[in-house]
């Protein structure tokens, strides 16, 4: 008898060691599935996080240039071969619009009305009325024959003040044609764009 | 950490701003040449002068234009753009200025030149005022740089004066 119970409680101690156990790996594999969870949730956080720090960043420089030089394209992508051998198609040209007058010689960059692409051209001719200090100018390609009436809405003959946008100060070659390709083939903005933002999610940090 | 592509995009970001740094110097670098350039030009004939149908004055002229520009030129210097101006006052407009003749300069070498030409663009007034009318020639131009900023500068030669009738 003795020996009899002796073996049953053995038999039950093991069997609660067992239950104990399994138990303990059963707490176990729930909470690493927790602690993966809470894992995954805070890196796609902090992935959305660095997403929108990167889009703001880019927002933030391009306004902060729009204030500091008064345009409201403080960079142009030069399209046309019309400035040639100075600017040439791919060409990257920082505006500036300030109050100081418009003169002969300075390139500015103007829309037309009826036409979407602003023009960049040097100016050739400009009167000043004495009066109100309206301007009238007349621009012309360095690298065309004509001058650019034939390029004004019809009937006009000079611009004025409000079509132009900007004057040219600085020059960098060869950046703008990241754009032109750009747009001309948006399945590789598209591919780009993709591949970044699989990039920054991807990323571990 | 350090995968490929960490470590392309480090190489990358540090070869960006390297170049950008030495645009940023090049332009800079400009700063520190004095130029001193002349120039000369002449009127050497009034072609005809007349006053248009609708009542503005039209002259044209032939010039004689030499000048010296190779002290404009660096090693940052793509072009020079170089054009000449009529420049007066008018009782209605404050400013006029009408390009005459235009060029670009290329090279150093090509910098000093010497040129008789007509006047390249129409030297029209805004109105008839031209007759008798005291005017400058302003040698004007425009450095366009190899990468960074752009400058211009001019050379003003003021008392020119046009004939008192058409002809």
């Amino acid at each position: 008898m003795r020996m009899l119970t002796r073996q049953k409680e053995k038999k039950r101690e093991k069997e609660k060691g067992r239950r104990e156990r399994e138990r303990e790996r059963m707490e176990w594999i729930r909470e690493s599935v927790a602690s993966v969870r809470s894992i995954q949730f805070r890196q796609l956080l902090t992935q959305a996080v660095s997403l929108g720090l990167i889009v703001t960043s880019a927002l933030i420089i391009w306004k902060g240039l729009m204030c500091f030089t008064g345009s409201e394209s403080p960079v142009v992508v030069v399209l046309s071969g019309s400035m040639e051998p100075g600017f040439k198609r791919g060409d990257i040209l920082f505006l500036h619009m300030s109050k100081d007058p418009i003169r002969a010689g300075e390139i500015v960059v103007f829309n037309v009305d009826g036409r979407e692409i602003p023009i960049v051209h040097r100016v050739i001719k400009v009167h000043e009325r004495e009066d109100t200090g309206k301007v009238d100018v007349l621009t012309k390609g360095d690298n065309n024959y004509g001058d650019d009436i034939v390029l004004y809405a019809d009937g006009q003959r000079w611009l004025h003040r409000h079509h132009i946008m900007g004057r040219a100060v600085g020059f960098l070659p060869y950046v703008g044609w990241v754009t032109i390709i750009m747009t001309e083939k948006p399945i590789i903005k598209y591919i780009l764009i993709g591949a970044l933002g699989l990039l920054v999610i991807t990323s571990k940090d | 950490m350090h995968s490929f592509g960490y470590r392309a995009n480090a190489v990358l970001t540090f070869a960006v701003t390297i170049l950008a740094l030495m645009c940023a110097i090049a332009s800079f670098s400009d700063n520190f040449n004095n130029p001193t350039p002349v120039a000369q030009v002449q009127v050497l004939n009034i072609n005809w002068f007349q006053k248009q149908p609708h009542g503005n004055d039209e002259v044209s002229m032939t010039l004689n234009i030499s000048a010296d520009l190779q002290s404009l030129f660096t090693w940052n210097t793509k072009q020079v753009f170089v054009f000449l101006a009529a420049e007066y006052e008018t009782p209605k407009n404050s400013l006029n200025q009408i390009s005459l003749w235009d060029g670009i300069i290329p090279s150093k070498e090509l910098a000093k030149f010497w040129i008789h030409t007509s006047n390249k663009y129409r030297f029209i007034d805004q109105g008839s005022n031209l007759r008798g009318k005291e005017f400058n020639l302003t040698m004007h131009w425009h450095i366009m740089p190899k990468t960074g900023k752009m400058s211009a500068d001019k050379i003003v030669m003021p008392g020119y004066r046009l004939p008192e009738e058409y002809r």
